[in-house]
């Protein structure tokens, strides 16, 4: 426990630095972009005793239950795809939203407490060849879904 | 004794290479590039073969005076390592072992923040400690 805390006060400093440097409180592209880069070198290292992925469905999981598990000490609560590149992933109580108490007020300030995931996300999918648009979706906190849609070209 | 160690990326671009032999740098090139087309092959999608899903590819192809080795990450970084064939003191897990070495230092060099991804290798420490991988095994 002590030590999930840090990550998450680190987290919260970041969301802090890069919102309050901006002049736009709703530009949330710094955000996404550092845990773009994040995501990109830590999957190089989180994948390093992992056999080859077979395929595409292959990689989500792994992002679904090692990688969550690794960064947010809990797998996602479902994983759902249509098998056209569409993935659904849904955190029951993701952990950057726990410590916020449900409300309409609190809900507008959640989009930036998922922004560094998405990127996170992103960036491991890249490095791992697998070029795709995150977005996520907040309805009540504490429970999110990320929507990762697959870019085929 | 030949020896090199060659980091090569994603998109076939040489990330970092190092030999012990500096006057045969060009030849050994050569093999690097050679391999390039047997890791390609190895890795195709749809295999099924339960050594197809492992990191270390073991063997390419020897030739009559080197032996090469390649293993692709799962980002598909490839490493390369070419060998004397006279070389008998390293065997299978001697080479898996310097594998295993060299894909620990890449990770800690690619997690370097002022590494930008893609570009050359350029890092002292990541090739001080190639070089002392090298040395300790020729």
């Amino acid at each position: 426990m002590s030590e999930e805390i840090v990550f998450d006060c680190l987290h919260a400093e970041i969301v802090n630095y890069c919102l309050n440097n901006s002049k736009d409180q709703h530009d949330l592209a710094t955000l996404e972009y550092i845990g773009f880069t994040t995501g990109y070198r830590l999957i190089e290292r989180l994948t390093r005793d992992v056999t080859r992925f077979k395929d595409e469905l292959e990689t989500m999981k792994f992002i679904c239950t090692d990688f969550w598990t690794l960064i947010y000490k809990k797998q996602v609560d479902n994983l759902r795809t249509n098998n056209h590149g569409m993935y659904v992933v849904q955190d029951k109580a993701f952990r950057f939203l726990t410590r916020i108490s449900p409300g309409a007020k609190q809900l507008e300030q959640a989009p930036k407490f998922v922004a560094f995931t998405c990127g996170l996300v992103r960036g491991a999918l890249s490095n791992l060849g697998i070029n795709s648009t995150v977005t996520a979706e907040v309805q009540t906190i504490p429970a999110c879904r990320f929507h990762i849609e697959v870019n085929r070209s | 004794m030949a020896f090199c160690i060659a980091v090569i990326g994603k998109d076939n671009a040489p990330l970092y290479l190092a030999t012990s032999d500096l006057e045969r740098e060009l030849d050994l090139q050569y093999h690097v590039h050679a391999a390039l087309d047997v890791v390609e092959e190895k890795c195709l999608v749809g295999k099924g073969a339960p050594e197809s899903k492992e990191l270390y590819l073991g063997l390419l192809f020897s030739t009559e005076n080197h032996k090469i080795y390649g293993f692709v990450t799962n980002s598909r970084v490839k490493f390369i390592v070419v060998i004397d064939s006279s070389n008998i003191a390293l065997r299978e897990n001697e080479v898996r072992a310097i594998f295993r070495n060299l894909h620990m230092l890449y990770t800690d060099a690619v997690c370097n923040p002022f590494y930008i991804p893609g570009e050359q290798l350029s890092s002292k420490k990541f090739d001080r400690a190639v070089q002392k991988l090298m040395s300790g095994n020729a």
